[in-house]
């Protein structure tokens, strides 16, 4: 019956995203897979770009939370039960976590031609003495 | 009521499908199509017929399945209160019928005429005659305006007469209005009929709704709001009419009881009740009439009507409640509004419904016994003011049945359950149809 319940569910959100519910899921797929492709590439994660990502990521949950407000035409004075609080703030995680492994992901693609971005470490001045070297750049 | 682990656990798996209380159906997909060459007619094409059309054409092969019915626009009837209240257009509610038929199903687009249970066949307004081994009657029922007296169909949408049931087109006019006298105020009548009713929430919710749309244009302190009920109870549930009770009064919504609308004057705005102390007239400013609903005549005038009890008297299918069958002619079922049972004119019901009887009629091909049983399950998402609902799921005994027990409270005005209503409840109907829900 799982398989049915599945397909079930499949079937009710073909019918209430049309032909936008491929691309989603595709999105589903793909986004956490460029986001592994990505940090393999960078060897970790670079964290200004992380940053970025998390800003445009909390845009993204009030993005999600108030397009559902007005696709629904409700507001958030209708918050009842906790249950409710519970659905905005996964409506909210759902967006803002969607939009920063998206953004993320762009954004390393995007700087992926380019050699990777070398991780900047200060050595201090006793390192550079060390070295030999005016800066220290470790890859 | 006890219901098993397994069954709670999927329904929480259908988020969505709650919206209609969609518990999973009857084994259909993943199983191999019965091979036959029955000959199974379908009256009507509404959401029960053209749900069990598809459910039919997915568990037989070789069948010979026919759809009669007239209507070439299919009506989405839970989204009608949505286009009464404004939130949406009378295009959210219509498609064409031919969209939803299963293929491998004809549609023969004539009015059923004629049943003979006896001789099995159905004969068509244009007198063709169709024999049938099975018979799958989903012919809706009848609104019976004309017991109104004095009700005209024409006049909805002026001089404040609204009736949100009629169809896409009235619904909007009724929008136009409600809207009208929540600009002005004045006094607004609520009401539903002494007969079986499809969803008995409707004419309720849109007490809730007008309050809702009064206060939001500030004009609530100019209005009276009065809710005629047809019996001493807002409602068939004792729990449900208990909370019910104490958000009219919250809501300042008036309540009338054994009120029933006889007769109405459009043109002086008047409604005339009937009620135990003899006919009492009230004044309007918007009304919202909901008639007497009653079986379609090729239904109540043929044997497959109640002969005697509660449900004679309209004609309504003489059903097994449990299996959908016909008591007297056991190749007949009646799904959907038609069909003689304590409770279930609504969508939820018929997704509930139709793959019992379903299943009862290819287990009958089969020469085998069906362990599916309807136990009266429909659902009601009360809308108690835009933004808001209340998930409200029972049974033939009057149980709550929450798809979602502990979460999502039956009784609690909530967001989730409107956004269920919302976005929720028309794809999970539209799978349906298809037979994919």
């Amino acid at each position: 019956m799982k398989d049915l319940e599945i397909w079930t569910l499949v079937a009710v959100f073909q019918e209430m995203l049309g032909w936008a519910v491929w691309p989603i899921a595709a999105f589903c797929v793909l986004a956490p897979l460029g986001l592994a492709i990505v940090l393999l590439h960078d060897r970790g994660i670079v964290a200004g770009r992380m940053l970025r990502a998390e800003l445009l990521g909390l845009l993204g949950g009030v993005v999600a939370v108030t397009a559902m407000f007005a696709v629904t035409s409700s507001s958030p004075a209708d918050l009842g039960g906790p249950i409710d609080w519970l659905l905005a703030i996964v409506i909210f995680a759902a967006g803002g976590i969607g939009t920063a492994i998206g953004g993320y992901v762009a954004m390393g693609l995007l700087a992926a031609p380019r050699a990777p971005a070398p991780a900047h470490i200060d050595v201090g001045r006793a390192g550079r003495a060390a070295l030999g070297q005016g800066e220290a750049t470790l890859p | 009521m006890f219901q098993p682990r397994a069954a709670l656990s999927r329904r929480r798996l259908l988020a969505a499908a709650a919206a209609l209380g969609l518990a999973p159906a009857p084994p259909a997909l993943g199983e191999a199509p019965l091979r036959t060459r029955a000959r199974i007619v379908i009256i009507g094409a509404g959401a029960a017929g053209l749900a069990a059309a598809s459910r039919l054409a997915q568990r037989l092969d070789g069948a010979e399945i026919t759809l009669i019915d007239r209507r070439r626009e299919h009506l989405y009837q839970p989204g009608l209160t949505l286009v009464a209240a404004g939130l949406k257009d009378a295009g959210y509610v219509t498609s064409a019928t031919r969209d939803h038929v299963a293929s491998r199903v004809m549609l023969i687009e004539q009015a059923a005429a004629e049943i003979d249970p006896v001789g099995r066949s159905v004969t068509t307004e244009a007198g063709g005659r169709v024999s049938y081994d099975y018979l799958v009657v989903a012919t809706g029922l009848q609104l019976d305006y004309a017991a109104i007296e004095g009700m005209d169909v024409a006049r909805i949408g002026r001089d404040g007469l609204g009736s949100v049931y009629a169809g896409a087109e009235q619904a909007a006019a009724t929008w136009r209005a409600m809207s009208d006298f929540a600009d002005r105020g004045g006094t607004a009548l609520f009401l539903r009929p002494a007969t079986e009713m499809k969803c008995a929430g409707a004419p309720l919710k849109y007490a809730f709704l007008t309050d809702d749309v009064l206060r939001r244009r500030g004009t609530r302190g100019r209005a009276e709001l009065v809710y005629n009920a047809h019996n001493r109870a807002l409602f068939s549930v004792p729990i449900v009419a208990e909370k019910l009770r104490m958000l009219y009064a919250d809501r300042g919504i008036r309540v009338n009881h054994d009120h029933v609308l006889r007769a109405i004057d459009p043109g002086r705005r008047i409604a005339t009740f009937r009620t135990p102390q003899g006919d009492q007239e009230l004044g309007y400013d918007f009304i919202n009439v909901v008639p007497p609903m009653r079986a379609p005549a090729v239904v109540r005038n043929s044997p497959l009507a109640w002969r005697s009890g509660p449900f004679a008297a309209d004609g309504w299918a003489e059903v097994d409640r449990f299996t959908l069958r016909h008591a007297r002619f056991p190749e007949v079922f009646c799904v959907g509004d038609v069909a003689g049972v304590p409770k279930g004119k609504t969508a939820a019901s018929v997704k509930w419904q139709v793959p019992v009887a379903v299943d009862h009629l290819v287990a009958t091909i089969q020469g085998r016994e069906s362990p599916a049983r309807y136990n009266g399950y429909t659902s009601c998402p009360m809308i108690t003011r835009i933004g808001r609902a209340m998930l409200v799921e029972f049974d033939y005994d009057d149980n709550l049945v929450p798809s979602f027990p502990g979460v999502i409270a039956p009784l609690e005005e909530l967001w989730i359950t409107w956004i269920i209503k919302e976005i929720g409840l028309k794809p999970t109907y539209l799978a349906m149809l298809r037979g994919r829900a």
